[in-house]
């Protein structure tokens, strides 16, 4: 499939500060874009919650924004830590997150969960000490002209 | 309903974006202190009660257009989200009323 367009957003581990900004660029290219506002709602909210994962677990992380006529792409590729049991990471409340940062309300066992729910086709692989990726595919309903 | 009748009648504090106050329209509430939570389940318009005082909560209230933050408990916001806030244009409200408490009175008010 054609490309409409592509960008990829950089992401650093332990950096709360700027934590958000690479989905909230996400969601303004998508409205510029003219992407149906139900699409946009569910990238969203799958982008915030893999860019919250980098910045709480990994050391760094690319996250990959593809717009094709019928679908967004969202693809991750994080330096980090690693998931050992996959299986039990998507089960809702688990969480290995420090009691620091489930005080700021981060942490909750809900990310992986929201981002499975939220896609229409989602993957995960993981390496224990290499890292994670993630690809989230979100259908566009609308069907491009040209 | 508009966001300054809330305002006027909960008697919170604005402390930022006041000029906004009187054009948002609040279409619902959502209150949790989970930010995952909010980003899962409130919804465009909606008014956000919680405790979290961080610069985070001005993403997800972005990402979610969320209508305002209303924080709880007298909690005041930390100096970087004030300043943010103001910047992206989103409203901080402050109340010294506990979370129970705000949302029994808004849902009274006939925001659900």
């Amino acid at each position: 499939m054609e490309t409409l367009f592509s960008q990829q957003f950089l992401v650093e581990g332990g950096d709360f500060r700027n934590a958000g900004n690479a989905s909230t660029q996400i969601k303004t290219i998508l409205k510029q874009i003219g992407i149906p506002g139900e699409v946009i709602r569910r990238v969203a909210i799958a982008a915030y919650e893999a860019e919250m994962n980098m910045v709480m677990y990994a050391k760094r992380g690319v996250m990959t924004l593809r717009i094709e006529p019928m679908k967004v792409e969202i693809s991750v590729e994080d330096e980090g830590p690693g998931i050992e049991d996959i299986e039990l990471a998507m089960q809702e409340g688990y969480s290995t997150a420090s009691p620091e940062i489930r005080e700021m309300g981060f942490g909750a066992g809900m990310g992986l969960p929201n981002i499975k729910k939220n896609s229409d086709e989602f993957s995960i692989a993981s390496t224990v000490g290499k890292g994670t990726q993630l690809s989230i595919r979100i259908r566009n309903r609308v069907v491009q002209s040209e | 309903m508009k966001l300054d009748q809330i305002v006027r009648q909960l008697g919170v504090r604005v402390r930022t974006t006041e000029d906004k106050v009187k054009e948002v329209e609040v279409k619902g509430g959502y209150a949790s202190d989970l930010l995952s939570d909010v980003i899962g389940n409130a919804k465009e318009g909606y008014l956000w009660v919680t405790l979290q005082t961080h610069a985070n909560i001005l993403a997800v209230a972005k990402l979610k257009d969320i209508a305002a933050i209303l924080l709880v408990n007298s909690r005041k916001p930390d100096a970087d989200t004030l300043e943010k806030a103001e910047k992206e244009g989103i409203v901080l409200l402050e109340s010294d009323l506990s979370t129970f408490e705000l949302v029994g009175r808004l849902y009274e008010m006939g925001i659900r």
